[in-house]
């Protein structure tokens, strides 16, 4: 049985669902990211499960004990705060020991426990600091070591990075992940950005409009997207109809090119989402060439994005920059190389 | 010229600083001054001592009495209140009325509301009344008593709790709702989340409040005139009485009185200072 | 759980401010034996001497006002525009008055300003008048002074006044016509409270001998029976049209600046 569990979970505001039959396992030691825009529920499933939202209905499980009845004091969960959470009339040292101080841990156990938590996040010598003179990322990973002194079952990370620069934002989530992994600690990290669920993340639930569309590793969500929602929010992806020759083979026609996608297809349409970086400029070593027109060319240095007319639909794509070949120009007739297998047919 | 700039700027506070120096600063200095003189003049200690009396120092004491008791219940009742409207979950609708009726009851001081009072809880007050025919509890036999320390402590609270939720409110919406949440999630119970986060958070602007509120009480004539006449001896009769009609029989036992209830509100104010700075460590 | 507690304490809160509320309403309606009637605030407006009172307050209150608007306004601009490193030392002696009682402020005035001393303003009429003006203005620079500079703070004082200045402006002219206008409910709000000060006041007036409202109802309550109730009455109702007319202006300031 897995280490948390929720099942059927619904939660509405009056008339207003925004969970609907949401149901997750989780593992013990597991980096689960939920991601999806703002409003889609996200946020409200963990704080549910911090205890301080309660569910219309649904089972909430952690390490077996069923926990909706509990106070959010009773359940043992460490939790990151947006932002500007800390206490700021406390030190980093007693904000960090606040957990273990409301339970009435000794204080010698406290000190050493503290310590150990700076250490961890490298601020060994801010204990006594207050807050504010601290910076932003300094300041998410005391928040960071105070949810994680009192040793919590469950880690809940509620968007920490949003209000950091960009920069700092990189090099702390690789810190975040990298402790996790250290204390292998099962851990729900809600995020909109999906780069960073992408990269932290064991596995990512994408969620839109209080449902769980998928639930899979990073490569499955962005390689395998199964539905129009997940294929378009997570990365940039192309969608092109085709037309359906033969249902049963999966053969069509796209533009002019007739693919085989060895699949049975329903319908007499099909539609399809292919990556930028799929497609190549000229055939290539691909099994399958498509012929379009340049329509606009993006030069961003490394890469050039292109964007090509293949008999009314529009196709981007990617080519990196070498200065051996001249990049096209809008108006040139093109032949662009893809493999039939990097087509995704999108349901739904 | 780069000289003469300067001085142009500061040429611009001139009818501040001379409003200010004629209309607050001397007037002051002049009774500090009075307080150590002779009639004719001359330096002396015999004011200061003079106050050393019973009566003067009796007076001093029950001043200080209901100054604190009605600044601390005032803090306590409408901190209770502000936080009740704020964070005990009532209908947003209560709170603007309650703002509004606080402007107008923190303002509403001096002889009318010692009427209110009397009409209220004087020996034929309506409460009086009601209680003596309805439930047979005479107010007046149990040794209660509207010219008295709590006749007195219960009338101020009626200016001293709305100035409190005045001044509270804002500071109570400060209070970030993360920071419960982080000690809720973190194991603390509600009142701990209170001992050890919000009440620290929130001590220096109840310390500045209770430091005002202490100043208002202590410095209130009309109210008091209004309500007791002369029977009750507090400071502020006492000097009105002095400066009316020179009732102790020394001109500058008058200054010294004054000086005296300076220095009192002046302590409180450095108490106020000093504890705030310490409170204050986390901020700046 | 919680919601009761909040409950009962924000009744038992009202039940303390509405009780004496009724108590003196009840009071001044019941001169007549009997049966409630107006006859209190009938005897009370047709009072020539609660005439006389009132009017002489509500002069003061109006001049009071105007003295704060000449005197706070081109101060807090000043100190905005030129001295901000100054500021938090006028803010410390703004809020002096509500520290120094009044009694003790106006004590100092009649000894500083006697007959026999450099400036005998309590030796005329008009002095003692002026006197008490001062004083008054004293008790509501906090209001003022705050209200003020929270107006001049909302708005960008610097770039009008040097668009102003460019314009070939004068001082004079800057402060009336670009900072006045832009700070108008700043003063109202800060004038309505003040009017509810000066109208209230008892001790400065009464130590100054000045026939203001506050030495007047004090006076009947020493006199009469049930008068003194009407007349809280209609001091109440005066406190409460100033504050209802403060929110109002407050409001009214939010409303223009969300739309600008």
């Amino acid at each position: 049985m897995s280490f948390l569990t929720i099942e059927n979970l619904e939660k509405s505001f009056g008339a207003n669902r925004v969970v609907k039959d949401f149901d997750l396992s989780v593992e013990k030691g597991e980096f689960i990211s939920l991601l999806g825009p703002s409003g889609c529920g996200k946020t409200t499933v963990l704080r549910m499960v911090a205890g301080f939202e309660t569910p219309s209905s649904g089972i909430i499980r952690i390490d077996g004990q069923e926990v909706v009845r509990l106070k959010p004091n009773q359940r043992n969960i460490g939790m990151v705060f947006q932002a500007y959470a800390l206490f700021p009339n406390l030190t980093v040292a007693q904000n960090v020991g606040f957990g273990l101080k409301v339970k009435g841990t000794p204080k010698s156990e406290i000190d050493t426990r503290v310590a150990e938590m700076l250490d961890l996040i490298g601020l060994s010598d801010l204990g006594g600091r207050y807050p504010f003179q601290l910076s932003g990322g300094q300041q998410q990973r005391v928040a960071l070591a105070r949810a994680l002194a009192p040793r919590p079952q469950v880690l809940l990370l509620d968007e920490p990075l949003s209000a950091l620069d960009a920069k700092i934002r990189v090099s702390l989530r690789n810190e975040i992940r990298e402790i996790q992994r250290r204390l292998g600690i099962t851990t729900i990290f809600v995020t909109h950005d999906q780069e960073e669920a992408l990269s932290m993340s064991d596995r990512v639930v994408v969620m839109h409009e209080g449902i769980a569309d998928q639930v899979g590793t990073p490569f499955e969500i962005y390689n395998a997207p199964a539905t129009r929602f997940v294929a378009n929010f997570v990365g940039t992806l192309n969608t092109l109809e085709a037309r359906v020759l033969d249902p049963a083979s999966g053969r069509v026609t796209l533009g002019q090119t007739e693919i085989a996608l060895n699949r049975p297809l329903p319908g007499p349409t099909a539609t399809l989402g292919l990556r930028p970086e799929m497609v190549s400029l000229g055939r290539g070593t691909h099994d399958t060439a498509l012929s379009g027109t340049i329509t606009e060319v993006d030069f961003l240095g490394s890469v050039i994005r292109l964007r090509a007319d293949l008999g009314g639909q529009s196709l981007a794509f990617d080519t990196f920059n070498t200065n051996r070949i001249a990049p096209p120009k809008v108006g040139d007739r093109v032949e662009l190389g893809i493999d039939a297998g990097d087509l995704l047919v999108i349901e739904g | 010229m780069r000289r003469f700039r300067p001085s142009l700027t500061w040429l611009g506070l001139l009818p501040f600083a001379a409003f200010v120096i004629l209309f607050l600063f001397a007037p002051t200095m002049k009774i500090v001054f009075g307080a150590f003189q002779r009639a004719d003049g001359s330096f002396t200690f015999e004011n200061i001592a003079g106050l050393f009396t019973p009566s003067i120092l009796s007076s001093y004491w029950i001043s200080i009495k209901i100054s604190v008791a009605s600044s601390a219940l005032g803090c306590l009742v409408g901190f209770l209140m502000a936080a009740a409207v704020i964070l005990g979950g009532l209908p947003k609708g209560i709170r603007s009325p309650l703002l509004t009726f606080s402007g107008v009851a923190s303002n509403f001081a001096g002889v009318p509301l010692a009427f209110a009072f009397l009409a209220t809880l004087g020996p034929l007050g309506l409460v009086t009344v009601f209680l003596k025919t309805q439930f047979g509890i005479n107010l007046r036999a149990m040794g209660f008593n509207i010219l008295s320390f709590w006749g007195l402590t219960i009338t101020y609270l009626f200016f001293q709790i709305p100035l409190m939720i005045l001044i509270i409110t804002p500071a109570i919406d400060g209070l970030k709702r993360e920071w419960r949440e982080a000690a809720q999630v973190l194991g603390a119970t509600g009142a701990q989340y209170w001992r050890m986060v919000a009440l620290p958070i929130l001590f220096p602007s109840i310390l500045g409040t209770f430091a005002l509120l202490f100043a208002n009480a202590f410095g209130a004539v009309a109210t008091a005139i209004a309500l007791t006449g002369s029977s009750l001896n507090i400071v502020p009769i006492m000097l009105f009485a002095q400066i009316r009609g020179d009732v102790l029989g020394n001109p500058h036992l008058g200054y010294a009185m004054a000086l005296g209830m300076i220095v009192v509100t002046a302590t409180a104010n450095v108490i106020y200072i000093w504890l705030r700075l310490r409170a204050e460590r986390w901020l700046k | 759980m919680k919601k009761f507690a909040a409950w009962a304490i924000l009744l038992l809160g009202v039940t303390y401010f509405v009780l004496p509320l009724i108590g003196m309403t009840e009071f001044s309606l019941s001169m007549r034996r009997g049966e409630y009637s107006f006859d209190a605030y009938a005897k009370v407006l047709a009072d020539p001497q609660f005439r006389q009172t009132f009017g002489y307050s509500v002069i003061m209150s109006l001049m009071t006002i105007a003295v704060g608007v000449l005197l706070v306004v081109p101060t807090a601009f000043w100190v905005q525009l030129r001295l901000p490193q100054i500021r938090p030392l006028i803010e410390f002696i703004t809020l002096l008055p509500l520290v120094i009682p009044a009694i003790v402020t106006v004590f100092g005035y009649i000894r500083l300003y006697n007959t026999s001393s450099w400036l005998p303003l309590t030796g005329s009429l008009w002095g003692t008048n002026f006197l008490l003006l001062m004083g008054y203005s004293t008790l509501s620079l906090p209001y003022m002074y705050r209200a003020v500079d929270t107006g001049l703070r909302a708005i960008d004082v610097r770039t009008l006044t040097e668009a102003a200045q460019s314009l070939g402006a004068g001082w004079v002219l800057i402060l009336a016509r670009v900072i006045m206008p832009n700070v108008l409910v700043a003063v109202l709000s800060g004038a309505f409270v003040t009017f509810a000060i000066v109208m209230g006041e008892f001790t400065m007036a009464a130590l100054l001998n000045r026939p203001a409202f506050g030495p007047y109802l004090q006076l009947m309550g020493a006199n009469k029976a049930y008068e003194p109730f009407a007349l809280a009455v209609i001091a109440f109702a005066i406190t409460w049209a100033c504050m209802g007319l403060f929110q109002l202006v407050t409001r009214f300031s939010k409303h223009t600046k969300a739309a600008g």
